[in-house]
């Protein structure tokens, strides 16, 4: 196997919204090298649709302070409350500096960026929906991960295209470098670097029903898990309201925002005896949940009474082409409905990892509650810094991705500039070949296909929507049994040039391993809290859960569970009704 | 007076979607292993509202498990899947299988080196969008918020900023087919987006590169790239308007 060496300042690993802003800083500061197992235009950023949050008050009155509060609201109060400030206040110039660097915002008359109601989202601390996402019709996520692109195509921004980051080194405790495998080629990259930044993105494809893409498989999250690293608050997981029923195609928020409403079989606007003020416009917890209430209790729509509608037939077609235009043509062509006319069936989607890699404010990676990890980094989805707490609030993640990605990018480059680099361990790719020989080289009978089949029904049955010991007892006994079964697997294809069998057979163990740290997580929290329904624990519980979860992998690679206190500053927990 | 107990009306049962055989022709090519590409057929069963992306998957998961082609976001926004689906450029993600004959023919995009299966190497089709300066430009002081921009100067460029770099155009182009020196559409997409935006500076130097004797000029007006285009861009129309750019210097 070929191994190549590289020597950089700063290594980026992703290349989405959050990997692209940080190299924008990055690069320009000290030698820079973006790694990505995709393409970066391939990102999953793209797919974001709706908005991002800043309180530039272009068409009403807002105050960051106002946006840091429904932040730590929306949140269930599990948000750090300094972390939450700090998006508040950076979301405005995150934005203005999005549009000067040439993204196409939406207009007001006046030519100023425009903006529109979003869930959760509201003018002092409750009273009404606000607007406050800055858009893009309902492309936000693709002109934002564009734009970023074109940036770092200005800014010369070197890129590593189709490598697949596998490990990170860690030498005397501190960041060394990382190990990829070269899609292309097969062949095995050191790169030694100064600061490492993991800006990698989501996991939901341990759920059957998600948004996500098929690559979003938790590999940053895995790779530190693997380290012994923590995990923070894995057992949040964002169920997105409105997926296209059966398929978990997003169709954006936006939707409502725009003055879509939810109905149930007999044409109900049910959300006005869920939440009687801003009704659909609610976090999207509390929307999900109470699709699946409806459904539950014999009111949803359809042949098998299966999912609830979303009706955009009384909006003018005008306002239907201009401001959502793409996710009513998925409408028509994934189930065939023509959303001027008929409501579009929806149902919950595995749609956000509120969890992830536990970081401070300035984007370093903890080793535990309080200690970083000099050189280390993570920004984005992959990241729990923690500002999204259990429920993250829509428009936050593209604003979250902007904030933290340009943080971690300017500490990084600054860490670097000084730093020394960390002497490299005697071998640094033995664990890298030995994995991807390791699974090469099986005999075994598994296929990945059928255990990932069974890994995401099993997630979807048992650790959904709504959870209990029960459900999350035999989600925990199936993984434990893939995980068994996945010692086993093997690949068809044993050669070197992009070899996607043995891609997802990596991607697959990662998914295991994270479903593991989330079904012990949740089993674990015996309350219910943003997007975490206990229904045996319907309540929330700050007495005993009003902490973060932190996951430390044991030596028999068992989960072993740890807490770490909420940052509270202004805001003290109330009941959460809107 | 006789109760009348109304009857519940028969509800008919629901038909259960019927699965149907398809038989998936892939054009393919391990580098390792062929010499030449070649054809090999496979049969799944397929619902109505399966995408042709599916196709590909049960092919891996029931039959080859090294099949290899891009995938990500599978519903269109990424751009990874553009393949030849029946002979023409398509997303795979993008088609269901209701729309597809019995037989449906997978081919990678043309014009771009065939790497393994449906596999290309887009790093050609990357160079040329590079080349034509994909950014704004703009000089002197920024202004303290934001840019102003009227709604109707935001419109001019809107069709073009849907691009999602899936190639599907630019290998649908004969020109493109022929040498592998012209821009091809997608580049002059990306080229567009930038010009008629009010607040970009660049037009000048963005012209002359388009001016080349591979630029524009070697476009043909086939509308091979606006069938191709799985966002509905009018992109024989954007080249167009650039080519009348470079004629009247004045966008």
């Amino acid at each position: 196997m070929a191994i190549h060496h590289h020597t950089y300042d700063v290594v980026i690993v992703g290349a989405g919204g959050a990997g692209m802003r940080a190299a924008l800083e990055s690069s320009a500061r000290v030698r820079t090298a973006v790694l990505t197992k995709l393409y970066p235009t391939r990102s999953h950023t793209g797919a974001a649709q709706g908005g991002m949050a800043a309180a530039l008050a272009n068409v009403e009155e807002d105050s960051w302070e106002w946006h840091t509060f429904d932040t730590v609201k929306g949140g269930d109060y599990l948000v750090d409350q300094d972390a939450a400030e700090v998006l508040a206040k950076e979301a405005i110039d995150s934005v203005l500096d999005l549009e000067k660097m040439g993204l196409p915002f939406n207009r007001t008359p006046e030519g100023k960026i425009d903006q529109r109601r979003f869930g959760g989202h509201t003018r002092n601390h409750g009273e009404a929906a606000v607007r406050r996402a800055c858009y893009a019709a309902d492309r936000t996520g693709h002109m934002i991960l564009q734009t970023l692109y074109q940036n770092c195509i200005k800014q010369d921004v070197e890129f590593f295209n189709e490598f697949y980051v596998l490990d990170v080194l860690i030498t005397d405790g501190r960041a060394a470098g990382a190990v990829a495998y070269e899609l292309a080629t097969g062949d095995i990259h050191v790169f030694a670097s100064k600061a490492v930044i993991f800006a990698s993105g989501g996991v939901g494809k341990v759920f059957k029903t998600t948004s996500n893409a098929h690559t979003l498989t938790g590999d940053g999250q895995g790779i530190i898990w693997r380290k012994g690293l923590p995990l923070e608050d894995m057992e949040f997981f964002q169920f997105h309201p409105t997926g296209l029923a059966g398929l978990g195609i997003l169709l954006s928020e936006a939707a409502r925002g725009e003055g879509g409403i939810l109905r149930n079989a007999d044409g109900e606007r049910f959300m006005e005896r869920y939440a009687p003020t801003i009704k659909d416009l609610a976090p999207r917890d509390i929307v999900a949940r109470s699709m699946a209430l409806e459904v539950r209790e014999g009111r949803g729509a359809g042949p098998h009474k299966d999912y609830v509608l979303l009706d955009l037939t009384h909006l003018p077609r005008e306002q239907i082409d201009e401001k959502l235009p793409d996710i009513t043509e998925f409408a028509r062509t994934y189930l065939g409905v023509e959303p001027y006319t008929e409501p579009v069936p929806v149902y919950p989607t595995a749609h956000y990892a509120m969890g992830g890699i536990p970081t401070n404010i300035k984007g370093e990676v903890l080793r535990d509650n309080e200690n970083a990890i000099p050189g280390l980094y993570a920004a984005g989805e992959v990241a729990c810094v923690s500002v999204h707490g259990s429920n993250r609030l829509g428009t936050n993640s593209l604003l979250d991705i902007n904030v933290f990605g340009r943080r971690a990018g300017i500490y990084a480059a600054e860490y670097a500039s000084t730093a020394t680099q960390a002497g490299l361990p005697a071998d640094p790719s033995a664990s890298v070949i030995s994995l991807v020989t390791g699974l090469l080289e099986s005999a075994g009978s598994e296929r990945v296909s059928t255990l990932r089949t069974e890994l995401q029904q099993t997630m979807d049955t048992n650790a959904q929507v709504f959870r209990t010991e029960m459900s999350l007892k035999q989600a925990e006994q199936d993984i434990q049994a893939l995980r068994e079964r996945y010692k086993n697997v093997a690949i068809s294809d044993k050669g070197k040039r992009f070899n996607s069998d043995l891609l997802e057979a990596i991607e697959l163990g990662f998914l295991l391993e994270l479903a593991e740290v989330m079904v012990v997580g949740a089993r674990a929290r015996n309350e219910s809290r943003g997007g975490h329904m206990r229904e045996d624990y319907p309540n929330r519980d700050d007495v005993n859960f009003m902490r973060h979860t932190m996951a430390y992998r044991g030596e028999d690679g068992s989960v072993q569970l740890d807490y770490k206190p909420v940052v509270v500053t202004r805001y003290q927990p109330m009941e959460r009704k809107y | 007076m006789t109760a009348v107990i109304e009857e519940p009306t028969a509800v008919a049962p629901i038909p259960a979607p019927v699965a149907r055989t398809i038989t998936v022709k892939i054009r393919r090519f391990n580098p390792e292993t062929d010499t030449e590409p070649h054809w090999e057929s496979y049969d799944v069963q397929a619902f109505p509202t399966d995408r042709v992306l599916n196709l590909l998957f049960k092919v891996k998961a029931e039959h080859d498990g090294s099949l290899t082609f891009r995938r990500s976001c599978a519903h269109g926004v990424c751009g990874s899947d553009a393949m030849r689906i029946n002979g023409v450029n398509r997303l795979a993600c993008k088609v269901l299988v209701k729309d597809m004959p019995s037989t449906v023919t997978i081919e990678p995009i043309k014009g771009l080196k065939q790497e393994k299966d449906l596999v290309v190497d887009m790093e050609p089709f990357f160079e040329a969008y590079r080349a034509v300066k994909p950014f704004l430009i703009t000089y002197g002081q920024q202004p303290t918020k934001e840019y102003t921009q009227s709604a109707h100067d935001r419109e001019r460029f809107d069709d073009t900023t849907k691009c999602i770099l899936c190639a599907a155009c630019t290998s649908s182009c004969p020109v493109y087919w022929s040498d592998g020196k012209y821009f091809g559409p997608q580049a002059i997409v990306g080229a567009h987006r930038f010009i008629f935006d009010s607040r970009d500076q660049g037009t000048e130097e963005r012209l002359e590169i388009l001016n080349d004797r591979e630029g524009v000029w070697r476009c043909r007006t086939t509308f091979n790239c606006t069938e191709a285009c799985p966002r509905g861009i009018e992109i024989t129309k954007a080249i167009a308007e650039v080519k009348k750019a470079l004629l009247f210097r004045r966008v």
